[in-house]
Formats: C-alpha cells, structure tokens, sequence
C-alpha cells in the first residue's frame, strides 16, 4: 500500500484574479473543452437562478438552491468518463443536465412528479439522495462491483460539510478505502449545514484531514475555482483507474444563498462574507478567465446563456405539459413483483375514486 | 417447489449453508458479504467453506459496519451484483435499518421500477439460546414494516434452504430471519442440489379442525409441541406463515375459517407484532368465520431480558395451551 501523508492544507487554485494572482493552466484542456466547461457551467446557473424564479411562481416545490456551486459539479463531471457514476445528493440535483438528462425530468423531481424518477443505468447518475450522507456506502459499493469486474469505472459521490459527521459517510469511505474502491469523495465545504457553522460540525482543522484515518489522500480546492476542481478530480480518477482507490477532495466555498426556497439565512450567516463570496463567484471567474485567454467574447456568451435559457424554457413547459400520473403509480414501483395485497388496494382506490361524496 | 429428488439429513444451519453452495454456484453474480463470514465462516458457521470454493471476492469479510454493509449492497446492485449480506446477530442489524428504510426498500421505486435491487439481508433471530444483551431480538416488525421488502422466516432445515434461495433469486430485496436456537438443534430432510420454496405461500405443519395455533420461525415447533400436548382433548392445526411479505392471507383465512379459533405465537413484544397485523386480517375478512376472539401469545413489551428470566418471557408451551384451551371453552 502507497503511504498516505497528512492531507494537503493548501488550497490548491488555477484561475487567477486577472490582477496580482496570475492565471495558471490545466495540461490538456485545448479551448474547444475549455468552452464546453463554460457551457456547462452556465447551464447549472441558469437551471438553479430559473428554478428559484419557478418556485416564487409556484411551479416547482421546495428546492435547494446551488448558486455557485456550480464550479465543483461541472469541474468534477468533466473530469469524468461517461461510464464514471455519480452519485448526487440534492445539492447536485441538476447534476444529470451534464450527461444528457433533459430538464423537465429534473424539474419534474422538484414538482413531485414520477417523471422525475430515472433509472441510473441511463446516465449513470444515482438518483438524488435527500438523507445526508447515506449515499456514500452506494457510490463506495458501486465503484467495489466495478472494480470486481476489472471494468476502469470509477464512482465519485458529493456531499456537504455537514455530512461528513454522520456514521455513514464514516462507513462509506472506511469501506472503499479497505476495498480500495475507485471512488472520489467529493466534499462540498461551504461551511454551512443549513444554519450550523463548520466549527459546530467538527474539532478537525480541515475536513481533508479525515481522508488519512481511512488510509486515502485528501486534496483541498477552492471550490468556485472549475479548473481547481477539474484538475484535482482528474488527478483522482487517473490514480482511481491505476488501482490507486479512494480521495477525499474538499473543495471549499461559502454558501450565498439559502440553503433551500424555505430557507431564510438572515439570521445566522456572515452578511458581509455572503457579499464577497458573490463578488467572486464561480461563472465569472471563469468567465473572466477565459476572456483573459482569448476564448471568450460577449457574442459567445450570449449565445451559451441563450441555448441554457432556452433549454430551461422548453424543460418547464414539458414538464408542466405531462399528464397527472396515474394512481397505479403508488402501487406499482416499489416491488417487481409487488404482493397480491397492493392488487388489492389499487382496486380499492379506483373503486372509491369512481365513486361520489354525495 | 422443483429439486432433485434425493434427500440428504441436515441440520438448519447446515441447509442455509447448502443453500448458499447451490446459489452461488448457480449465479456467478450472487456474492456474500458480512462480518466474519469468510476466514471464519460466520459466527455459526453458516458460510463455512464459500470462501475457500468461491473466493474471498465472493465471500467477502466486510468492515465491521452494518449500514455499510447495506449500503454497499445498494451499490453492488447498480453494478450488477447479487448481495447476500449477513447481519451477525438480530439486534446488530439495527444501525443498519437506516439504509434498508432510507434506500434497500425504496431504491426501486424511486427509479420507476427500472431498476432492481435483488438483496437478500439474512441474520439470526430469536431467544432461548441464553445470549448476552441484544443478541435474543425477534426484530421483523421493522422489517415488515418497510415498504419495498419482503420477509421470510423459515421453521424448518428444507424450507431454511428453499426459502433462502427463493430470497436470493428474487428481484427485490428479501430480509430472512434464522431461527437461531434451531439452527444445529433441528435436524431435517432436506432435498439436495437446487430447492426453492416460493414467498407468498404458508405451510400446514399440521392438520387439525377445532384450532389455529399460527407461527413462524422459531415458535411453530412449540405450536406442534402444543398440539401434542393437546391431543385427546382438541383437533388442533399448525400454520407456519413463513413468508411474512407476500403474505398467504388465503391460507390463514382457510384455516380460520376451518377451526373457527385462532391462537396467533410470536415471540416479538405484543404491541404492533406480525401476530396483531394478522389478527387485524382475520377482524377484517375472517368475522363471520371465527367462533371466539383471537388470541395473541407473544413477548412482552419490555427489552428482552437476562438470560436467566428469558424463559418467562418467551411464549412457553404452557401458555401456549392455556389460549387454546381458553379458546376451545369460549
């Protein structure tokens, strides 16, 4: 087994601030994906500022909102094969868009509607986990079944900073690192679980520390810095596909927005670092970044965010045209060969339901 | 039920772990996983040898960590695996029960029924076997309660072995409770090479007409026990339920209807057990059928005790036969 060192404290960063922090580069990126990282990153942008615009309009649910989050989901994701898995909580819920997943099938998620149910095998993305932390044993198992199969998929799953005090983050990583899984532990640390500050959440001076107790390297990125992301992710999938195992990659940030739609952090959050932290948000750091390179000019620009919005706009309408489901839908899913008493049940319901109150 | 015709003399355990050869065997996809069950073969011995025949990627000693046993299983599934994961005791698998409610039972359903997650969960149950705390629990109410997964609890080394392959072949997740105290005490015929005994249909361990004793897992031989004891003075019948989801409502009904009194055993505390959801069975469908109330003999309400006072809690074969006989005289 390789040695294992103290995680890296350091955030590790690639994009500069276009004045004193000079702009570094990631080998192998030519400007084609370089591009295509800015569409996805504007995609995720649009979907999340449009959905809270569809919940003040009542039509979509609760949602939990990723504002500039979305360097971390698109900077992993591209630095992933399409036979990678990855296993989103509900912070990444529109995560799917990045692998062809139509919006209206994540819009019918957030609108209660069973045709926001998708089967994992079609894009390799486990369905949105609402429990904290519970999914890390799946990806962990998921990325073990592959290695079985001598398949060079690898699993990467996100989380928050809050998760990693429950028990089953805990049993997910210590799993894949005695399995040697290949497997990513993406830790979204923006310092906030819902209204509890990282300092109530754990006495460990970072969360990248935690990777060492499960005989794993830990990386820290600046979380709204996509290529840091990038870079970092690749780094653990190629070391992953060598039979390496598990990272733990905290990528840091600080929420700016609500935790969710019913969220109101007025009350506990910093005001004032919520306001630097939009100063430098995500998509236009990069947006800068790339215009300090030449790839990117304001026609393009426009023309990404208008294929996001429309996109967005043709998502919402589809998934507002869907029929009601039908009341067999309760009854049907949860079993391949449900027992004989839901048959039963179903019958009893349509029965009522054709009656009248009357 | 399909098998090859020769019988061979088994003990429970050793059924399970036959069943466990013959499936694996079978399925290159099915896996064992759990603590201590490779290099030691289990803690009772129930997987004993599939390491050395399959291999440890197929009979895997895990961490210790039950939700990361289950959770892990979810995972395997998606990569196209068969779990069979062991819970070492009864009460272990509760850490566990955070992943089979939040996921094992609901993954399915929230793909659309588009995805499978044949996990078979299976542990040791049950008391009488003067064990230290939390190592005597009858926990599948909580397991029967959850949606999305279905439960069998063999009584016998032949329904042990078919039952457990019937849960491995399944599509869903099956959680199959081991009568522990009979595991090396009962010895039975059990049919060799493959042997499944479908979910959904309950066994009529004994034929009587005057009343129902109706059990599952460690408490039908104490029903037949009372039916012997009871011979002479009332016909008495043996239900063994032994798939609690899909439930053979038809065959409890039958023999309610039959008997007219029903004694139901469960050696789980009363309150919400698998013995009150069937008597609310026969108070929906079963009224007009039945010639007295129906009687529950079960655990108390209380932490399994001590060992030393666990045969007052268990439902013992006098109180068995005083319901009867309460019963039979209403």
């Amino acid at each position: 087994m390789a040695q294992v060192l103290p995680a890296e404290r350091d955030l590790r960063r690639v994009i500069g601030d276009g004045d004193g922090v000079p702009d570094g580069e990631v080998e192998g990126l030519d400007e084609q994906a370089l591009v295509d990282l800015y569409r996805s990153l504007v995609l995720l942008r649009t979907y999340d500022e449009r959905s809270v615009v569809y919940h003040r309009q009542g039509r979509i649910g609760t949602y939990a909102i990723f504002w500039n989050h979305e360097a971390m989901q698109a900077g992993a994701v591209h630095a992933l094969s399409d036979d990678d898995w990855i296993f989103p909580s509900y912070r990444e819920s529109a995560i799917g868009l990045l692998r062809g997943m139509p919006a209206a099938t994540v819009l019918s998620w957030w609108r209660g509607h069973p045709a926001g149910w998708w089967n994992p095998a079609d894009y390799n993305v486990g369905s949105i986990c609402v429990p904290i932390a519970t999914h890390v044993p799946h990806a962990a198992g998921l990325a073990w079944g592959k290695k079985l199969d001598g398949e060079p998929s690898v699993a990467i799953a996100f989380f928050g900073d809050g998760a990693t005090s429950e028990g089953a983050f805990h049993e997910g990583a210590n799993f894949a690192g005695v399995m040697s899984a290949p497997l990513i532990l993406l830790c979204n640390n923006n310092q906030w679980a819902i209204s509890t500050p990282l300092s109530a959440q754990t006495a460990a001076e970072t969360l990248a520390d935690k990777a060492v107790g499960y005989g794993m390297p830990g990386v820290r990125v600046d979380g709204a810095d996509v290529l840091a992301v990038y870079e970092a992710v690749r780094e653990a999938a190629e070391r992953a596909r060598a039979g390496g195992g598990p990272t733990f990659v905290e990528a840091v940030t600080y929420r700016c927005a609500p935790h969710a739609t019913a969220d109101d952090p007025r009350a506990y959050i910093d005001l004032e670092r919520v306001e630097e932290e939009r100063a430098r948000e995500c998509v236009g750091r990069y947006d800068g970044y790339l215009r300090r390179l030449g790839v990117l000019d304001d026609a393009l620009t426009e023309e990404i965010r208008g294929e996001a919005a429309e996109m967005l706009r043709r998502g919402i309408a589809e998934a507002e045209s869907l029929p009601e489901p039908d009341p067999a839908v309760v009854f049907e899913w949860a079993y391949a060969e449900p027992p004989p008493a839901l048959a039963h049940d179903l019958a009893e319901l349509r029965r009522v339901l054709g009656g009248s109150l009357g | 039920m399909f098998s090859e015709g020769r019988l061979a003399e088994l003990t429970l355990a050793e059924a399970l772990n036959d069943a466990l050869h013959v499936e694996l065997e079978r399925d290159e996809r099915t896996l064992v996983m759990g603590e201590d069950v490779g290099r030691a073969g289990g803690v009772f011995r129930v997987t004993a040898g599939l390491r050395d025949r399959f291999g440890p990627d197929r009979c895997v000693d895990t961490p210790l960590a039950e939700a990361g046993i289950m959770g892990t299983a979810v995972g395997l599934c998606m990569a196209g695996w068969r779990p069979v994961c062991e819970m070492q005791y009864d009460a272990f698998s509760y850490p566990g029960l955070d992943q089979l409610i939040t996921h094992v039972g609901r993954y399915r359903w929230r793909t659309g029924g588009r995805m499978e997650f044949p996990i078979t969960v299976r542990m040791p149950y049950g008391g009488g076997v003067k064990a230290p705390e939390l190592h005597e629990d009858s926990p599948e109410t909580y397991y029967v309660h959850t949606p999305g997964v279905k439960v069998a609890i063999p009584s016998t080394p032949a329904d042990a072995k078919g039952l457990l392959a019937a849960a491995i072949r399944d599509p869903d997740p099956v959680v199959v409770l081991e009568p522990k105290l009979h595991y090396r005490t009962m010895r039975g015929e059990v049919p060799e090479g493959e042997h499944v005994v479908p979910l959904g249909r309950a066994r009529v361990a004994r034929e009587g007409d005057d009343v129902t004793l109706v059990a599952y897992g460690s408490m039908v031989p104490l029903c037949e026990q009372a039916a012997d004891a009871l011979a002479g003075e009332a016909s008495v019948e043996v239900l063994d339920i032994r798939s609690l989801r899909p439930l053979d409502e038809d065959a409890l009904l039958a023999s309610a209807a039959k008997t007219g009194r029903v004694v139901i055993v469960q050696e789980a505390p009363r309150t919400l057990g698998f013995a009150a959801e069937l008597a609310a069975i026969l108070a929906e469908k079963a009224i007009l059928d039945l010639r007295g109330p129906v009687l529950r003999v079960t655990g108390y309400d209380v932490p399994f005790p001590f060992w030393k006072l666990e045969d007052y809690y268990l439902p013992s074969l006098e109180r068995v036969v005083d319901a009867a006989r309460r019963l039979l005289a209403f």
